[in-house]
């Protein structure tokens, strides 16, 4: 891939997260391109999900700027209120410990992740109570966009069980569809593989690169499953103590000494000499 | 299974001794005034019926954890016929006691039988199919059943009142379960908006010579304007933070109410509120100047009970309204929506859906329909004062909402009739009737804790239903 034409999806600069006296991430730069994987790694305590929760308007940055490029034009997210990067930056994102809409059916949450798209064709529910055709179409339109992503988590039969009710695999393939059906232009996984057996794992390797490769979207992924980050990412973005110690394609970080110190610990000769 | 008698004597005849231990001095005798100083009266029968019934409902209650269910259901069987027999005890109240235990034994012998029973039918789709045309089936025969009512010859005054009454409770209730069932704002302060619709309606026909049907929109208008500016600056709380906030604004609009003189009349409340009109004819004996009876209009013979029957189905269709209303709204993105926040906030606003929009949609449309009925109460009442809308009412109508199970229409129709029906009904029961309502909520919650009618239908199915789609 041509790494230096491709525009990036989402420039991160000089991103700096203080609580308090403790600095969860201390002045990280990074880019993600559109049709890529880009993964963050890093020890726990990194600051990986701090930096999600900054990206997707949930934590108001110290310092930094985020610059997202969509189709839809230039965002500045650190500016952003936390629902109007999903609605209007395209912003999407899943959550460590799975956050569906448990009471809901499956269908539902597929339809509540089109909310903004829906509430226009029901002009602000006026249409919509009156029944006019033109909500009662795009309804129809969001409900095939469900069926579809459905499908491809394999899921379909469940559409009318409450999400609540689901293994934890396919909760976790729910969530994902669910931020998929937002149509985003950047999607933010945290730990999608967390908990999932080496086959279910496999099979999240195989949708996440269709997202990328059919869906044509740029996507960040935090994950601490080595097989996963390996086999799908394109680029890698190392974290530890809130500092970037690392940025490369997956071969060039396996071999890089500061990551190896940072999973595995200094080894003995560095410490003597 | 015998063997386990001994023991379950020995700990029904322990616990009636704790009854009677603590009932000596609560039952046993009470101090009476007689004019020098005070005496004892002893209630000594009282006493021993209480103990007896409390062993007896001790015994009956481990048979039933026992298995035992069948001696369990005899020995409540026997004790409903002994209160229901006309044995010489010295209040009535004792024959409800006996007879009241009795049933409750019955119920829980029967509970786990009934409960494991239905959970079985609604594991297979024919079940589930029967329990959702069921459920269909049920709503619309209780539909018929309201709009026949005023014909039946059980409709007398005091019935239609009752009907009144717990259709305005209904309605209230199917409003606030927009907040509360739907989108999982707690509201305790929900009176307050349906003080605003009757204030709205009382000073503008008083004062302005408006008719009912000209303000009714604008008292709607009101409350949710209301609701608004309530909304705006309290909705980014949640949970209890959020319940103290619409509290402290359900006591605020009271003493405005209360306070603003020129305006409300405070305490002593407006008077002579003219009813609603039918096509401009008024429900009276004579007409005021320059109207019409509704008797002389139609051709037929006075009789104070049209007024009733007329308020009756005016509720009737306002509550029916809201009814529809909601049901509609919860199949439109902004329902959906609602039931999202309910279900997970956070989750919501990762999708790009705005938290306070959203909410203040429920809110500001939640107390638009308790304008509605406040303005058709004040109609109804003629006479309002701050009085009306005191606390316990949010506190009821919330009641209402959780008993039925939040977020179900049919459960709300239920609860308002176990709430506000029972214990008009069992007025004879004297100042019991409280314990019994009492009684009654603790037994609901602790064996439906969800509520009533916990079921909650999906707003729309990808596969029809029945079809068993499910796996």
């Amino acid at each position: 891939m041509s790494v230096a034409t491709a525009t990036p999806l989402i420039e991160v600069e000089h991103l700096t997260m203080r609580f308090g006296g403790l600095v969860a991430i201390d002045d990280v730069s990074f880019t993600a391109r559109p049709r890529e994987i880009t993964a963050i790694i890093g020890p726990n305590g990194a600051g990986k999900t701090t930096v999600f929760n900054c990206i997707t308007g949930f934590y108001k940055p110290t310092v930094g700027r985020l610059t997202l490029r969509g189709g839809r034009g230039e965002f500045l997210l650190e500016r952003m209120l936390g629902h109007e990067i999903g609605q209007r930056a395209k912003v999407a994102r899943t959550f460590q410990n799975i956050r569906l809409f448990p009471g809901m059916t499956v269908l539902e949450n597929l339809l509540v992740a089109q909310h903004n798209k829906l509430m226009r064709a029901s002009g602000w529910s006026l249409l919509g109570l009156l029944g006019f055709a033109s909500y009662r179409n795009a309804e129809n339109a969001a409900i095939e966009l469900a069926r579809q992503w459905l499908e491809r988590i394999r899921l379909l039969a469940d559409a009318d069980r409450p999400a609540g009710e689901l293994p934890y695999g396919a909760q976790r393939r729910l969530e994902i569809a669910r931020a998929m059906c937002t149509e985003p232009e950047l999607l933010c996984l945290d730990e999608p593989a967390a908990g999932l057996n080496p086959r279910e794992s496999a099979e999240l390797n195989e949708l996440l690169v269709s997202i990328r490769d059919r869906d044509g979207i740029g996507v960040l992924l935090i994950e601490h499953d080595m097989s996963v980050v390996m086999n799908i990412s394109d680029h890698i973005v190392v974290l530890d103590y809130g500092r970037k110690i690392a940025e490369g394609d997956p071969t060039a970080i396996k071999n890089d000494p500061a990551v190896i110190r940072a999973y595995l610990g200094t080894d003995d000769e560095a410490i003597d000499g | 299974m015998g063997s386990r008698l001994p023991q379950m004597l020995k700990d029904a005849g322990l616990t009636a001794f704790v009854g009677a231990a603590l009932g000596i001095f609560i039952v046993g005798f009470r101090t009476v005034d007689v004019g020098r100083g005070l005496t004892f009266d002893y209630h000594l029968v009282d006493l021993a019926v209480a103990v007896v019934v409390i062993f007896l409902g001790r015994l009956g209650l481990s048979m039933a954890a026992n298995g035992l269910r069948w001696p369990a259901i005899a020995l409540g069987a026997v004790m409903i016929a002994a209160g229901a027999s006309p044995m010489q005890l010295p209040s009535g109240f004792l024959h409800w006691f006996v007879a009241l235990g009795g049933v409750l034994l019955v119920i829980r012998a029967i509970w786990p039988w009934a409960n494991e029973a239905v959970t079985e039918a609604s594991r297979t789709p024919s079940g589930q199919a029967i329990s959702r045309a069921g459920a269909k089936w049920f709503g619309w025969m209780l539909l018929a059943a309201a709009v026949l009512l005023p014909f039946s010859p059980f409709a007398d005054q005091k019935t239609m009142d009752l009907g009144v009454l717990i259709l305005t409770y209904v309605m209230l209730g199917w409003g606030l379960n927009i907040v509360v069932g739907l989108a999982g704002l707690l509201d305790l302060g929900y009176v307050a908006f349906y003080a605003v619709g009757a204030y709205s309606y009382a000073l503008l026909s008083t004062q302005h010579g408006l008719g009912f049907w000209s303000v009714l929109p604008l008292a709607g208008m009101m409350a949710a304007l209301f609701g608004v500016l309530l909304g705006f600056p309290v909705l980014r709380l949640r949970g209890d933070y959020l319940a103290i906030v619409t509290l402290g604004f359900g006591e605020i609009i009271r003493l405005i109410l209360l306070n603003w003189f020129d305006l409300t009349n405070g305490p002593a409340g407006i008077g002579s509120i003219p009813g609603p009109t039918l096509f401009g004819a008024v429900f009276a004996e004579t007409a005021p100047a320059g109207k019409q009876t509704v008797s002389e209009m139609l051709g037929i013979p006075f009789d104070g009970n049209h007024r009733l029957i007329f308020l009756y189905y005016i509720i009737l269709v306002l509550a029916l309204i809201t009814n529809l209303f909601t049901q509609r709204m919860r199949r439109l993105p902004v329902g959906r929506a609602w039931e999202a926040l309910r279900e997970d906030e956070t989750a919501c606003r990762a999708l790009g859906i705005n938290p306070t929009n959203t909410k203040l949609t429920a809110f500001a449309i939640g107390a638009m329909f308790a304008g509605f009925a406040g303005s058709f109460f004040a109609a109804k009442q003629r006479f309002i004062s701050p009085e009306s809308f005191v606390f316990i009412e949010s506190a009821i109508i919330l009641a209402i909402v959780v008993l039925g199970g939040m977020g179900s229409q049919i459960g709300v129709v239920l609860a308002a009739v176990l709430l506000i029906g029972l214990p008009e009904w069992f007025r004879d029961l004297g100042n019991y009737r409280m314990l019994a309502f009492g009684l009654a909520m603790v037994l609901i919650m602790v064996f439906r804790p969800r509520g009533l009618v916990a079921h909650r239908e999906p707003s729309i199915r990808l596969h029809p239903a029945g079809s068993g789609g499910s796996g």
